[in-house]
């Protein structure tokens, strides 16, 4: 590789087939003396055993492809090495097959085999790239192989082979589209892949072979939103571009609404469609009281595109921008639009070549929306290093941006352009002035004086464009500018540009009685000098010989005459016939006066003036971004954007059945969710970035960092009094308490343990009243608000007695067992007693999230009647068989899931055992033995029951920990004689504890957790469902989740943490009186989440 | 998607072609040789060129054409972004990307085209996952011209959750490095007054830190950044909410963020330029003067300052004398360029003389314009300033580094 030089002799040669080779070589300098011995030496190559000879002949024979040099005699010596050992040759072997296959169909179908075996490698790599040569060859005979390996591929494990399969697709198609029914199934399966790497690339296969098969995206639409972050940026592009299409088929325009307000606001009436209107705002619509049409609702399948897209405005690649850009531009609502604007001034930084594409975009977006740009109009000024076509785009952008305001910079900008030593650019500013004249009538005059004065100016080029765009001009309002038009006609006498001749003279003809005295002199000039004359300049002068004649055919008779006489003899034809033309018309002959007596009318007709307008105008029919917007010319291959529907489409072709998310693929990171870094630390961080960062905040960032930390201390004060404690409302920071409260709270919960026989009721009216009594005291918002809460979960917890109270081991269980464990990142407020000391002190140990001061917004924030109830009813899944009584030789065991925290270790679900002895002898040495389990999943055993007496029933607590997973732990319950195998599979609303939290925080939380981390079902609410209590019952009973207060009153909010990784998990019941309910499970833990869904709306429906 | 490329030096020689479908001639490349010829100079080529078959797009930088071949429609910025992509590729496996470097490695650039490209639509583009597949050359692979320059295993990277950065990577020396590197746009008037001043700035990092660390980079003053385009890696969630960078580095350099600083915000301009260049019409010698001295610069020197201008065409030579550094002209092209070097505050660096223009022609309309380049160390003009730079995930303590630099953008000054 080092003889550079040798290239030098060889720069643009063509590649014929027979041309020598001699010298061309970069490693063959110059021994060999002819071409074929310099092949056979090749060949030698090739054929030997050395890896690196035949590597070395590779090498030289990829070189010659690269420039151009046919090396297609070398195919059979090429071919056999397509098994080589050696990877680096095999790959180049591949780089001169999928080259010259296509020539030499025959001798490629030797490599099949090997490509075939390759499809079957262990290593995914090598499945790959046997695939995507394979595919890559294009010799029809090979097709059905292709399509077999395409099928193949498409459900391989890797998604690398998949994605490569996705590749492969398009291929196959360009060479035998009757595969495309088969094709399209292999399509829809991939677009049924959930993971990003394939994402893009089978997007771009549908797009090839099938974009008119929209209805294939249909059940993929969600998953390709949520996905879309996280696929790699040129799948984004594909993806959204094609998004683009699908939303303008399916959902309603969102401007719409807005025209149809304002023209008739009583007409429309689409009664039918009131039951499409789910999702937010159907509530408007449904209580309105008005017999009200429907106003326009957003379809959240919309919106969800729209907010998914958004953040890709940030991205690195500006073809991602530009196509987020156009997405938004075709698809947002009006007062969506501005957001684009910034970004896309931003790529005006890039290189002149995303410029130019760029600024044609904004050039069309600025017609539409001028406001957009508005704020930008600095980022358009013109700089004298730019390429002058990148120039003359930002001159259209900053024409079409002037406006009555901005009018005087823009054109004093334009005032220095006009001097620019590039005269194409100075042309093109000219004309722009022009335009903002006719568009701004205030400045009308100044830009027309402005013009005039460049008439003197001494670049020919410059004064002959200035004549065009006054001549335009001057059509306007020719009557006031006579003195112009005296001017223009001096000008003759100077300027040399046809164009600028013929301008002058057609102005002068078309207002000569304006200018009675002088327009006979000029045409008396131009008969002098007609011969020399350009053709256009030439037709101009017939024409005004003509009208003249019409207007003052005393004194230009003969001049008229002598005009077309010239130009009879004129060797242009077209001149010819015009005169021949002109002279009938104007000459009253013998025969016919008819015409020339409508001759006037003819010639002097009032014209209509010009309308000097973007060539950008309308240019938005074409998808913007697209090639065919940038030439103004379909491109081939170019989908059309569909205009929005009339009525939209069902939206509930886009309904999933939310399967089991498990095989999910996740990618993180990718400017997307933030999970790497483990809560704990985030916190801490957070905490001494606080510290950190308050001198520095203290007069920049007014609002953040000091509030926060100001809020914190009444915060842990008020977050206390909610639990009616006396003592902890010291007022000691929240970060102070973190760790003395988390020992402490260890030893608080098995206190509470023990008092748990008691019916929790009694405490909580005992402190109900003492909420309420601190929360008249000190009248404080936070006060009140916590005693409703408390009062009201008592009420949930009266109802449920009443009404629902299956099983009595449930009342045992007092509410106070129900708050989460200790959890590392939380901090636990400890709370001792209630202010009456002398009552028992068992409180419930509440979990307190670090920001605590969003909760205290949130509290004090809702004015709406509260009801938060932290406390979960009692306990969820009834007692379950863990080992049957006949199978047990008499030992019968049930469990339940008490949902206390473990004491031993928080991460553990607490699993009470209860053994019940029916055999007639006791059953001695109860306890687990050697458990089997999956990694991850450990269990704390329960102490060792000694022995059992007949008739006997006793309860042991166990820890599992399940590691947020609902796999089940299988372990050996050992009895002195015998052993069982058993195995306790948690519901997954076992697998979390509930957690403190407010309404905004509740916010805020969800917020982060959206996109992939959301799921959402839609579900219909039996009528039984319908009150408050039975809904919170039923969630709690399914998912050991604490209330969230909640402003709305048909809205239900629950929060809890899982218990080994602590990742929160957000419910979220959408309970409309009528219609679906939705329901929404925010978790970054998305098998999690699903199986919760699929359980919460099982309960709810039942 | 991406049918062909051609590679085109300034002289119209096709110097390397590849193919992702079938062969398309090269004398395709004849509309674009036209289009080429008719824009005179290589800046003015359009973008995208229409042939009666297939459109040419192309991007041009190290005096290389690099013209992508297509046939049906494509956001033409999809194709303009990937071959500048190319271009940085080659940039970062060779360390220039030119036609001598492309055709003594035309082996390894062609294995690395394959890779980024199937059936022309983008394969794998992270130079990180790239460089596993195909190795960059290294002197010693050079020489032995024996071992070989192709992995054999997928990439991690290429299946991960962070695909920009491979696996595995160890240093004995952990450092990150981090540049902040502002740019200031200006267009300053013929009486010194700003009519437009943006400050751009960009944040590149040198990461070579073992493992998978976890950094954040915080700013005391975040709310300065109007408008910013992240790396992939950058979590843009925690960006939204917190305003801290939080992310997984790719290995070796990259480029955090860019970012625009809001308008609102008044630029500092550090230099001011003092100019009187006058032509006189009658007169063959035209008068040229130009200071260039410190305005705010908040105490730091101005360094590495080049005038340049185009002059006229009807400036023939100029006979200048410069108080420091020096200075060339090309009668040629016109461009007068000045390299001044450090400004001294005390001793104000000027450039005075005449010009000769032709006998006989007008004097020019416009006064050429000035464009200014300058350095600034360790100052970064928007006032932008990191906070802290932590690292999770990993044990040890790396060394960490902020640098800032201000330079001059497009900085032009009317005259």
């Amino acid at each position: 590789m080092s003889a550079a030089p040798a290239y030098g002799e060889d720069k643009g040669g063509s590649a014929g087939p027979g041309e020598p080779e001699y010298g061309h070589d970069p490693a063959s300098g110059g021994i060999f003396s002819s071409d074929y011995k310099r092949h056979d030496d090749l060949k030698e190559m090739l054929d030997t055993n050395k890896d690196s000879l035949k590597l070395e002949a590779m090498k030289r024979i990829v070189a010659m492809i690269a420039r151009g040099k046919n090396a297609s005699d070398l195919f059979p010596a090429v071919v056999k090495n397509v098994a080589c050992k050696n990877i680096e040759v095999k790959k180049l072997v591949y780089v001169y097959l999928v080259r010259y296959a296509e020539e030499q169909q025959d001798l490629a179908l030797l490599s099949i085999s090997t490509f075939q075996r390759g499809l079957k490698d262990p290593n995914q790599l090598i499945r790959a790239s046997a695939l995507r040569v394979l595919s890559s060859i294009r010799v029809p005979i090979i097709v059905p192989i292709m399509m077999l390996a395409i099928k193949e591929a498409a459900s391989d494990m890797s998604p690398y082979v998949r994605k490569t399969a996705a590749h492969a697709i398009p291929k196959l198609y360009s060479l035998d589209s009757d595969q495309k029914d088969q094709l399209i199934e292999v399509i829809e399966k991939l677009l049924a892949d959930k993971t990003t790497l394939v994402a893009g690339s089978v997007v771009m296969a549908f797009e090839e072979v099938c974009p008119e098969r929209i209805d294939l995206i249909h059940k993929n639409y969600r998953k390709l939103c949520n996905l879309l972050i996280d696929v790699e940026e040129w799948g984004q592009v594909v993806i959204i571009s094609m998004l683009t299409r699908y939303a303008r088929t399916q959902f309603l325009s969102p401007t719409q609404n807005e025209s149809l307000l304002e023209e008739n606001p009583e007409k429309a009436f689409y009664g039918s469609e009131e039951d499409e209107a789910k999702g937010p705002g159907s509530e408007e619509a449904t209580t309105a009281a008005l017999p009200a049409r429907k106003p326009y609702v957003m379809d959240p399948d919309h919106r969800l595109l729209l907010r998914n897209t958004k953040p890709l405005l940030q991205s690195r690649s500006a073809a991602v921008v530009m196509a987020v850009a156009q997405l938004y531009f075709h698809l947002a609502p009006k007062a969506e639009v501005g957001v684009i604007a910034k970004a896309l001034v931003r790529l005006l930084r890039s290189h002149s070549e995303v410029q130019y594409v760029v600024l044609q975009n904004v050039a069309t977006m600025s017609i539409k929306r001028r406001g957009m740009f508005e704020p930008y109009l600095k980022s358009f000024y013109i700089r004298s290093t730019d390429p002058t076509q990148i120039k003359i785009l930002k001159l259209e952008v900053l024409t079409n941006l002037a406006n009555e305001t901005n009018i005087p910079t823009v054109l004093r900008e334009f005032q220095t352009y006009i001097r620019s030593m590039d005269k194409d650019f100075v042309a093109a500013t000219i004309q722009a002035i022009g335009r903002c004249a006719t568009n701004i009538g205030r400045v009308r005059d100044t830009c027309l004086n402005g013009l005039v004065q460049l008439l003197s100016n001494r670049d020919e080029l410059v004064v002959a464009e200035s004549v065009v765009v006054i001549k335009k001009l001057l059509q306007m309002q020719p009557a006031q500018h006579g003195e112009i038009i005296k001017h223009l006609a001096k000008l003759t006498d100077n300027i040399q540009v046809p164009m600028a001749r013929a301008s002058i003279l057609w102005l002068i003809g078309e207002y000569c009685e304006h200018v009675p005295k002088i327009a006979p002199d000029v045409l008396r000039k131009m008969a002098k000098s007609f011969t020399a004359e350009e053709d256009i300049v030439k037709l101009q002068v017939i024409n005004l010989a003509a009208k003249l004649y019409l207007t003052n055919s005393k004194q230009t008779k003969l001049l008229t005459q002598y005009v077309l006489s010239l130009a009879k003899y004129d060797q242009n034809y077209d001149i010819r016939d015009r005169a021949r033309f002109t002279r009938q018309l104007i000459v009253p002959s013998e025969q016919g006066g008819a015409l020339s007596r409508h001759a006037k009318k003819l010639f002097l007709a009032p014209k209509p003036a010009p309308v000097l307008e973007s060539s950008f105008k309308d240019r938005d029919h074409f998808q913007l971004g697209s090639l065919s917007h940038l030439l103004n010319a379909k491109a081939t291959g170019y989908q059309e954007l569909p205009d929005w529907p009339e009525e939209a489409p069902d939206p509930s072709v886009r309904n999933v059945e939310e399967e089991d998310l498990s095989l999910i693929e996740t990618h993180v990171g990718l400017l997307g969710e933030y999970t790497e870094v483990p809560e704990w630390t985030k916190c801490s961080n957070r905490e001494k970035r606080k510290e950190k960062e308050k001198p520095f905040y203290s007069d920049s960032e007014g609002e953040s960092g000091p509030t926060e930390s100001a809020d914190s201390d009444p915060e842990s004060e008020s977050a206390s009094d909610s639990k009616s404690s006396s003592e902890s409302g010291s007022g000691e920071s929240s970060s102070e308490s973190d760790s003395e409260d988390q020992e402490e709270e260890k030893g608080k919960s098995s206190e509470s343990e023990q008092s748990e026989e008691e019916s929790g009721k009694r405490k909580m009216k005992k402190r109900k009243k003492v909420a309420e009594g601190q929360g008249e005291g000190s009248s404080s918002d936070e006060g009140s608000d916590s005693s409703s809460s408390s009062s009201e979960s008592e009420r949930t917890s009266d109802t449920e007695e009443e009404q629902v109270e299956p099983d009595s081991w449930r009342k045992k269980t007092p509410p106070s067992s129900k708050s989460a464990p200790v959890a590392k990142e939380i901090s636990l407020l400890d709370l001792e007693d209630f202010t009456p000391p002398s009552v028992q002190p068992v409180s419930p140990p509440t979990i307190v999230s670090t920001s605590l001061a969003t909760d205290l917004e949130g509290l004090t924030l809702t004015d709406s009647p509260l009801v938060p109830s932290l406390l979960s009813p009692v306990s969820g899944v009834g007692r379950q068989e863990l080992l049957h009584r006949v199978a047990g030789e008499g030992l019968a065991v049930d469990y339940t899931f008490s949902r206390q925290p473990f004491s031993g270790d928080p991460h553990m679900v607490s699993v009470h055992i209860h053994f019940s002895n029916s055999s007639e002898t006791p059953i001695k040495g109860l306890h687990v033995g050697t458990p089997k389990l999956p990694p991850g999943i450990s269990i704390q055993e329960f102490p060792e029951i000694e022995s059992l007496a007949p008739g006997e029933s006793a309860t042991a607590v166990m820890g599992i920990n399940f590691c947020d997973s609902t796999q089940v732990a299988n372990f050996q319950l050992c009895t002195q004689t015998r052993q069982f195998y058993v195995s306790i599979q948690p519901p997954v609303g076992e697998l979390m504890a509930p957690v403190f939290m407010s309404e905004n925080e509740f916010k805020k939380e969800q917020g982060k957790l959206t996109g992939m981390s959301e799921i959402t079902e839609k579900l219909t609410l039996p009528d039984t469902c319908r009150s408050d209590h039975i809904v919170v019952q039923k969630v709690t009973t399914v998912a050991n989740l604490g209330r969230v207060p909640c402003g709305t009153s048909d809205e239900y909010r629950f929060a809890g943490r899982t218990l080994t990784s602590g990742s929160l998990v957000l419910l979220t019941l959408d309970a409309r009186p009528t219609g679906a309910a939705q329901l929404t499970v925010n978790s970054e833990k998305m098998v999690i989440g699903t199986m919760l869904v699929k359980d919460v709306v099982q309960a709810l429906t039942q | 998607m991406i049918h062909s490329l051609f590679l085109i030096n300034s002289s119209g020689d096709i110097f390397l072609e590849k193919h992702w479908k079938s062969v398309v001639s090269r004398s395709v490349c004849d509309y674009f040789f036209e289009a080429q010829e008719r824009a005179t100079e290589a800046e003015n080529v359009p973008p995208v060129i229409p042939t009666p078959h297939h459109y040419l797009l192309s991007v041009y930088r190290h005096k290389i054409f690099f013209v992508a071949v297509i046939q049906t429609e494509v956001p033409p910025l999809f194709v303009i972004e990937f071959l500048h992509r190319v271009v940085d590729t080659f940039q970062d496996y060779f360390g220039v990307c030119s036609e001598p470097v492309i055709k003594d490695n035309v082996v390894v650039v062609y294995e690395v085209l394959e890779e980024m490209l199937d059936n022309g639509f983008p394969l794998a583009t992270e130079s990180n996952i790239l460089k596993e597949l195909i190795k960059p050359p290294t002197i010693l692979r050079t020489v032995v011209n024996r071992s070989t320059n192709v992995g054999d295993q997928l990439p991690t990277g290429q299946l991960s959750v962070v695909p920009w950065r491979r696996t595995g990577v160890k240093y004995t020396n952990n450092e990150a490095y981090f540049d902040v590197i502002e740019e200031i746009d200006a267009i300053i008037d013929k009486s010194g007054s700003t009519i437009t001043a943006e400050i751009q700035g960009v944040i590149d990092a040198c990461v070579k830190l073992t493992g998978m660390p976890d950094l954040t980079l915080s700013f005391m003053n975040p709310r300065l950044l109007d408008d910013v385009s992240f790396h992939p890696c950058v979590r843009f969630k925690r960006w939204e909410s917190e305003r801290i960078l939080s992310f997984i580095p790719p290995d070796g350099n990259f480029r955090l963020l860019s970012y625009h600083v809001s308008a609102q915000n008044l630029v500092a301009i550090p230099v001011y330029v003092k100019h009187n260049i006058s032509f006189r019409d009658s007169s063959s010698l035209g008068r040229f003067e130009i200071t260039v001295g410190p305005k705010q610069t908040m105490g730091k020197t101005i360094e590495g300052v080049i005038v340049t201008s185009q002059m006229p065409k009807g400036v023939l030579n100029m006979s200048l004398t410069p108080s420091q550094g020096t200075h060339t002209f090309d009668p040629v092209t016109k461009m007068l360029s000045w390299d001044v070097g450090k400004i001294n505050p005390q001793k104000l660096p000027s450039l005075k003389g005449t010009m000769s223009l032709q006998a006989g022609a007008s004097k020019p309309d416009e006064n050429p314009t000035i464009n200014l380049h300058f350095k600034i160390q360790q100052l970064a003009i928007s006032g932008l300033k990191v906070n802290r730079l932590d690292m999770y995930g990993e044990k040890y303590k790396p060394f960490k580094g902020i640098k800032y630099m201000t330079k001059a953008g497009k900085f032009q000054v009317r005259t």
